[in-house]
């Protein structure tokens, strides 16, 4: 059996506000193995967001533990936490967050640069990422030149371009129109079923888990239900 | 990530926002220009001060008649009533065994004609030392003698300026006569050119015998005496000695006001040190208002660019990433700035040093390297305080501000 790409075991997060304690997390296990397609559904402040920090080492639970391909986060400094982000996990965000003075091809090679890759390789590397999301003839344009679609297009190629473990979304179809999101979904599910790339989407839409394979819901930072989904089997 | 990626980065920033850079970098810029300004021309007049003091001659006091008790420029003269006369000359001359020669001046100015030329001149009344005192030279016949001042001789030496204006190129004006305010004067010789000390053309002066100039102006004073100390060391047992003669020969009043060229390069370094203190001061605030105006607009860039700062984290960027990242940015506008001034300064010494040629003003390599310096400085000062603020961002807090 090979390692889990996400290993969570009991994993809690408590925010301290002074004399307050908010538990955002509450005791999470979950295991995602390589090349599965996920959605993390629950109503607004149940945690996703939390998790999703944790996941994407972004942040570190308070209590329990927390491996990505293996590796106990518990154990790493601040640097190489960075490290593991750069090379490990791909972020797509609901607002795009792409730098705005940066032509799209810069703003995919980023995670490169922090790589210490060749501005050739970077080059490269990054015009192949625009292309696996139909991007080529758009390198050159800066983010207010394009579409919100394209723009979430860019930042997937961003998060793609140094072949992480896992793409990490938060709610990435709720900045964007019904029929657009769908095709951002379907994208994600193309590189899924294509590439074999673990896709982890956080959403609080339900119809939007639906066309993932498995359903992991989340309430008061407690797993609910875990579940896969049949209806994807085309 | 190497330093010229965080450069690259640096320049990505300053170029989205050049308005703003420039106006960032004015402090700076005028920080760095007044220190350019202050060691370039400061410089240049200490020097230009040395140099024309070389050329004056050297180890020379200068006797005023009056009590002065503050250091500063000689009383003008009516201020006293006890003036120099020609015998307190003598007494130094005869009694002065630390001097090296010893000479009235008596100034005063007229009118010099030959047949229908004429010109307004300086005339100085001087005795036969004033030649080797003031390191003159001769170019045609001789200088003012013993023998002239003693017999109140119509003698007088003329520079090369007068000699042209008055007499052309044709004939030589040796054993010619001119007529210095309506009293004739024979020329005895010319002096070599000298050009310009102090802004004052030496070669545009007229000598005669300290005597027959008292006669012309009908005084019976002398304007100042000039000695010479016989060398560096005896400058101070000198002037003790011209104080103890003088006041011994004037009754044992002390009525008179002894100067070194030492104290008149102290004068000088005052007056520099005055405006070398004023420039250095406005350099000081410059630059400090400089510092302070980037420092302001980092921290406001930090702040616009929070969201930025938790995209490049949350893709791999490292604290000491984003730290270098805005010290970087820091730096180079500061020294944008530094250059800017330094390219204004060198502008500036320029057009100084084409209208006062005389004056040595040069940018020299160490004074770039102070400007490059100082920008440096300031930038980095200016820089770690918002680099820190932006590194220590916590990324999720980051990702998340609006
Ligand atoms: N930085 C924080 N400080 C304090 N409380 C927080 C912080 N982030 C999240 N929370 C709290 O943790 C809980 C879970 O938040 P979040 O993970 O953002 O939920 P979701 O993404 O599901 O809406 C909420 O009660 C939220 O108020
Ligand atoms: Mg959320």
């Amino acid at each position: 059996m090979s390692t889990p790409v996400i290993a969570l075991s009991g994993a809690s997060r408590v925010y301290e506000m002074g004399a307050e304690r908010i538990e955002a997390l509450r005791g999470v296990d979950l295991e995602v193995a390589s090349g599965e397609f996920l959605a993390i559904v629950g109503p607004s402040g149940s945690g996703k967001s939390t998790l999703m920090n944790v996941i994407g080492c972004l942040d570190r639970p308070t209590g329990g533990a927390y491996a990505i391909d293996g590796i106990d986060v518990r154990d790493l400094d601040d640097d190489a936490l960075a490290d593991l982000r750069n090379k490990k996990i791909g972020f797509v965000f609901q607002s795009f967050n792409l730098l705005p003075r940066q032509t799209a091809i810069d703003n995919v090679s980023l995670p490169l640069r922090y790589a210490g890759v060749s501005r050739r390789e970077r080059r490269r590397a990054a015009e192949a990422a625009l292309a696996r999301v139909d991007l080529a003839d758009r390198m050159d344009h800066r983010p207010d030149q394009l579409s919100g679609g394209q723009k979430q297009r860019v930042a997937i190629a961003r998060a793609l371009v140094t072949n992480p473990s896992l793409l990490l979304a938060d709610e990435p179809t709720g900045a964007l129109d019904q029929k657009t999101g769908n095709e951002i979904i379907a994208l994600f599910e193309r590189l899924n079923a294509d590439a074999g790339v673990t896709v982890l989407i956080v959403t609080h839409d339900r119809e939007v888990a639906q066309k993932t394979k498995r359903t992991i819901t989340i309430v008061d930072g407690r797993i609910a239900s875990d579940e896969a989904n049949v209806e994807v089997s085309a | 990530m190497s330093l010229f990626e965080h450069l690259s980065i640096a320049f990505d920033s300053i170029r989205a926002n050049p308005v703003r850079t420039f106006l960032t970098t004015l402090g700076v810029l005028i920080g760095v220009f007044s220190v350019i300004l202050l060691v370039g021309l400061g410089d240049a007049v200490r020097a230009y001060v040395l140099e024309t003091f070389a050329g004056v001659g050297s180890n020379l006091l200068q006797i005023n008649a009056g009590r002065q008790e503050t250091r500063g420029f000689r009383p003008s003269s009516g201020t006293t009533k006890n003036k120099l006369t020609m015998r307190d000359v003598e007494v130094l001359e005869r009694r002065g065994f630390m001097l090296d020669g010893v000479s009235p001046i008596v100034l005063g100015s007229g009118e010099l004609r030959v047949a229908e030329l004429r010109r307004n001149v300086i005339v100085i009344g001087v005795g036969p030392r004033y030649v080797d005192l003031r390191n003159l030279e001769m170019g045609r016949g001789r200088f003012i003698d013993e023998d002239d001042v003693d017999h109140f001789r119509r003698s007088v030496v003329i520079g090369q300026t007068i000699v042209q204006e008055l007499f052309g190129d044709k004939a030589s004006p040796l054993g010619q006569t001119i007529y210095i305010a309506s009293t004739p004067f024979r020329v005895v010789g010319v002096t070599k050119k000298k050009g310009k000390t102090f802004g004052f053309d030496m070669d545009d002066l007229a000598f005669v015998p300290a005597t027959s100039a008292q006669d012309l102006f009908d005084v019976e004073t002398v304007t100042h005496i000039l000695a010479r100390a016989k060398d560096r060391n005896t400058v101070d047992p000198a002037i003790a000695e011209v104080k103890d003669v003088l006041a011994d020969a004037r009754g044992g009043e002390a009525d008179f006001t002894v100067f070194s060229q030492d104290d008149m390069m102290d004068m000088v370094n005052n007056i520099m040190g005055t405006l070398t203190f004023f420039l250095g001061a406005i350099a000081s605030i410059s630059l400090l208002v400089g510092g302070i105006g980037i420092m302001n607009i980092m921290l406001v860039s930090v702040k616009e660019r929070t969201r930025e700062i938790g995209v490049r984290r949350a893709v791999g960027a490292r604290w000491a990433d984003i730290l270098l990242q805005f010290l970087v940015e820091a730096v180079v506008v500061s020294l944008i700035g530094g250059l800017l001034g330094l390219g204004l300064g060198f502008v500036t010494i320029r057009i100084v040093a084409y209208f006062q040629p005389d004056l040595p003003v040069a940018l020299s390599l160490s004074n770039v390297a102070m400007a490059i310096g100082f920008s440096l400085a300031v930038g980095v000062l200016s820089g770690v305080f918002p680099a820190l603020r932006a590194a220590d961002l916590d990324p999720v807090d980051a990702l998340r501000y609006e």
